[in-house]
């Protein structure tokens, strides 16, 4: 089947089995692996990208179903010079990974978070990434660094 | 260069994770790759019968299937998967191999493969194998294998694996019990855990057919160890094996196996000429992946009338599901030391049982065996505190080794020498920082209230055993290796420093923090020094990651070979100065003739130097180029308090975690932002275990939660955020005077969450609370000791 879409601003197009996972062809297709597997019942968020803005977990969805869109991936963060994304930048600073595993997925679903609500409080941050689990961190450095990203710590 | 260690640098490997860079097992593609799809039981216990492979192997794409039986006669094994860790001379160890032929002993054990061109194309021709089974009764608990009439491997004829015991003064136990004005019972079950590291197990096989080498790209913990093992396992010589752990998703010890995926890829591959992989789901992860803890333990505790205690006994039976895995039976050991916890016990004796189950193997987990001790002394030390009508903290001050001052090497009841403690102090921070006695305030004036909501405070005061291991200590108890770590520090001739390091991080940030040792060590930027580790053609010597054992062992080693090049430096030094090498300090990088500033030689010049060998001393060889094996004299043993606070909600029964204080002393700290992270993680996965998390099986064997959806790995939705503070008492087991935090939080949270319920609801005269804590299991707990009061 074929498919068309944009992903970090490229125009790609292939031709895929139709039951093709969107997280799939992003990985094995595009060799874009910053996005990551971390279950099969869309419970942990690892495959959070966006979608025309939206974040979205790319294991719930066929890659014909992202035909015709915009999609973003962590490769498509930092700006071309390498600049991280402040997200990703606040990550860091705050220490918010330890594996890296979970992190694309998280800054991810944390952008697009903030982009839906700039300065959110604590247990906004805390609900708001519900759909994303880490085992690492305990997720205090996470929170941290979401706070951090949105100016209110 | 000013100091970096002690300061909160940010990790180097930060930018390739934040970006996608790094590669996970997964992530690397190599051309003609097989998938491998794994056929695995539906049956906990059964007789392999006829398998039919005809429909997977006429299914487009499928490049091969084999059954366990096939996969016998092809004489890939040379040996079963290995238990390193015989912890008897009769314990039982069934033969366990990467495929079952005859019987399988666990739901989703393999009966078969297929090897297929794509990832779905592999799942798909394991689903088209068609496997007849003789159903066998299931022992899907450790009561029913201690005390059922079924057997969990046929051709065995009970389901103990061994008994084994520390009972350094049996007779000293009994009087304390015999004289004692007080004893407590406490009889607490440790369910089992699924580790549940965010990036699933994955393994790439890449031949060589005309060399005869297979490479092993492995999510693992234990590249060093698995090279070994597999070597023995499979015949292949070592020296035509490579294992490569590439970026590692978190292991908290459910990486450190020797597994069937991997030895079925490397004999696969190697038989095929082609490069073989398999990545788990998530959901075959509670099969394929071993399990953490599953224990019921019993433990007594004998005081005077004042809760000075004077004898401590525990029994534990033990679950090692359906075979032995690599450290299996040794996990009941690691922790058997640590039922005294931080008090002066007298008399101390130790028992553990390990049965076989139909279940899933276990093996280490996040602490390993000291969660669990920690958890019994913990929990029996709050009993005893309500037995003698005192507080938590007040019979704790009462007990501490040392009357809760500083001490050094001090044996303790247990055998152990403990290297170093300064307990009160510690407890005293912590309850400072929890301002604990307004919490106790507000906790009475919601009892005098009547409030729903009840308040709950719980203490753990805990020791863990950090920097396994001397390996004199291993052999004791029957360890099939040493516990030493290996450091290569060179310089290259442009003055930059390369490490090898034999550890193997998965989140750590053992670049990081090796950088900074070695900064200070040599006095250059941690950014001009590059750490490579976890691949065997690289960093040939090394016994990786687990235990809290890189800093203590592997960080020390580093240390160590680094004062080798400075000592080989000063060789130089003096001879390029013309000074007598005691006549030479050595600060801010720079050799220095005392008293003459002007004769000085910076040590990247020196390196140089060394690299061209124009001008060395006679005899020297050139380069700089040190190693160390470091086997240190003993563990470390870091400890500390933590406070949880808990609201519980007597209508719905569910517990809330509002707050949580940590005051922990890992000795000297490398760099406090990586420690905070570790304490932050442990904690939680501690917590998660007091609240949240539990692998529930029918009485067929069949686990019920095995998904994400199911098992309840908690989101930041369920946790607060975790005060921290430090207390500092330097190790005296290695010369950083650094002990290790990886395992520390899981060790003390689970106490202290389940203490702070039983505190919560103390007026209704509860006592014990199972784990998980579910809202269910609380709320009856509450109805029916209204019901009885
Ligand atoms: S992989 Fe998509 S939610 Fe877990
Ligand atoms: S950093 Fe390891 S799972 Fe989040």
């Amino acid at each position: 089947m074929k498919i068309d879409m944009t992903v970090n601003g490229d125009a790609r197009s292939a031709d895929v089995e139709a039951r093709t996972l969107l997280v799939h062809y992003l990985r094995d297709d595009l060799g874009l692996t910053g996005t990551n597997v971390g279950c099969d019942t869309s419970s942990c968020g690892a495959c959070t990208i966006h979608i025309d803005g939206e974040s979205v977990k790319s294991c719930t969805m066929l890659a014909a179903q992202a035909r015709d869109t915009e999609v973003t991936t962590i490769e498509g963060m930092a700006d071309a010079s390498g600049e991280l994304h402040p997200m990703q930048e606040a990550f860091r600073q705050c220490h918010g990974l330890q594996c890296g595993y979970c992190t694309p997925g998280m800054v991810m679903a944390a952008t697009s978070l903030l982009k839906e609500n700039p300065s959110p409080s604590e247990a906004e941050v805390r609900e708001g990434l519900e759909g994303n689990l880490c085992r690492c961190t305990g997720y205090h450095n996470i929170v941290k660094a979401v706070m951090t990203a949105a100016g209110g710590a | 260069m000013t100091a970096v260690m002690g300061t909160p640098m940010l990790r180097k490997e930060d930018p390739k994770l934040l970006t996608g860079e790094n590669k996970f097992v997964d992530d690397i593609q190599v051309a003609g790759q097989l998938w491998m799809g794994m056929v695995r039981s539906p049956h906990a216990h059964a007789k392999v019968g006829t398998i039919d492979t005809s429909a997977a192997a006429a299914a487009d794409g499928v490049h091969a299937v084999y059954t366990g039986a096939e996969l016998a006669e092809m004489g890939l094994w040379a040996a079963p998967l290995p238990c390193a860790w015989p912890v008897t001379e009769d314990m039982v160890n069934p033969p366990h191999f990467p495929a079952a032929a005859e019987e399988v002993h666990h739901v989703g054990e393999i009966v078969a493969v297929v090897l297929a061109d794509s990832r779905y194309g592999a799942v798909d021709a394991a689903e088209l194998v068609e496997v007849d089974y003789e159903v066998l009764p299931a022992v899907a608990s450790i009561a029913a294998a201690r005390d059922g009439d079924n057997n969990a491997h046929s051709d065995l004829d009970s389901n103990k694996a061994y008994s084994w015991a520390l009972e350094p003064n049996p007779e000293g136990v009994d009087a304390a019990f015999a004289n004692a004005a007080h004893t407590v019972k406490g009889e607490f079950v440790q369910q089992r855990l699924i580790p549940a590291a965010m990036e699933p197990r994955g393994v790439l096989a890449i031949p060589s057919p005309a060399g005869g080498e297979v490479t092993l790209y492995s999510a693992t913990q234990v590249p060093h160890i698995l090279k070994v093992m597999i070597a023995a396992t499979t015949g292949i010589p070592e020296n035509k094996l490579r294992i490569i752990a590439p970026a590692v998703g978190g292991g908290f010890g459910a990486k450190l196996n020797v597994n069937p995926d991997e030895l079925l890829a490397v004999t696969l591959a190697n038989k095929l000429g082609r490069a073989v992989r398999w990545t788990e789901t998530r959901s075959e992860a509670a099969f394929s992946t071993h399990q953490g803890r599953g224990q019921l333990q019993t433990i007594e505790v004998a005081s005077d009338e004042n809760g000075k205690i004077s004898g401590v006994r525990v029994h534990l039976d033990a679950d090692m599901g359906a075979y032995m895995m690599l450290i299996t039976p040794g996990v009941p050991l690691l922790g058997s030391f640590l039922y005294t916890g931080v008090y002066d016990v007298p008399a101390f004796g130790f028992t553990c049982d390990g049965y076989f189950t139909n279940l899933t193997p276990t093996d280490a987990y996040r602490g390993a065996g000291r969660p669990e001790a920690s958890y019994a002394i913990e929990r029996a030390m709050d009993m005893l505190a309500n037995e003698v009508g005192v507080g938590p903290d007040e019979i704790r001050r009462r007990n501490y080794l040392a009357g809760g001052g500083p001490f050094e090497n001090l044996e303790t009841a247990s055998t152990l020498v403990f290297d170093s403690g300064n307990y009160a102090p510690n407890l005293d921070a912590a309850l400072a920082l929890a301002k604990y006695d307004e919490l106790r305030a507000e906790q009475q004036s919601r009892r005098d209230a009547g409030s729903s909501k009840q308040l709950g405070i719980g203490l753990c005061t805990y020791v863990e055993i950090c920097g396994l291991a001397p390996s004199r200590a291993l052999a004791g108890l029957n360890y099939g290796a040493g516990g030493w770590e290996h450091a290569t520090v060179r310089f290259l001739p442009t003055g930059k420093v390369e490490v090898v390091s034999g550890s193997t991080p998965h989140g750590q940030g053992h670049e990081t923090a090796w950088s900074m040792i070695v900064a200070d060590k040599l006095g250059i930027d941690p950014n001009d020094v590059e750490v490579l580790h976890s691949d065997t053609a690289i960093s040939p010597l090394g016994l990786d990651t687990y235990g809290s054992r890189s800093l203590a062992v592997g960080g020390v080693a580093i240390a160590m070979a680094c004062d080798k090049v400075v000592d080989k430096s000063r060789e130089i030094a003096a001879h390029q100065l013309e000074a007598n090498p005691d006549d030479l300090e050595f600060t801010g990088g720079q050799f220095q003739v005392k008293g003459s500033p002007d004769k000085a030689l910076p040590i990247q010049a020196i390196a140089y130097g060394a690299f061209t060998a124009h001008d060395l001393p006679d005899g020297m060889e050139p380069n700089m180029n040190e190693q160390m094996t470091f086997d240190p004299p003993n563990f470390a043993f870091p400890f500390g308090t933590h406070i949880a606070v808990v609201e519980i909600d007597e209508d719905t029964g569910n517990t809330e975690l509002i707050d949580y204080i940590a005051v922990d002393d890992c000795g000297n700290q490398v760099n406090p932002l990586i420690v905070e992270g570790q304490l932050h993680g442990g904690i939680v996965q501690g917590v998660a275990q007091a609240l949240w998390e539990g692998a529930e099986y029918d009485v067929d064997g069949n686990c019920k939660n095995p998904s994400l959806m199911d098992y309840l790995v908690p989101s930041a939705m369920e946790v607060p955020n975790i005060q921290t503070g430090y207390t500092t008492t330097p190790s005296t087991s290695n010369q950083l005077g650094v002990k290790g935090a990886g395992e520390a939080g899981t060790i003390g949270s689970a106490a202290a969450v389940i203490n702070a319920i039983c505190d919560a609801l103390s007026p209704y005269g509860v006592t014990d609370m199972e784990m998980p804590a579910t809202p269910q299991r609380v709320w009856k707990t509450i109805n029916n000791a209204k019901a009885g009061a």
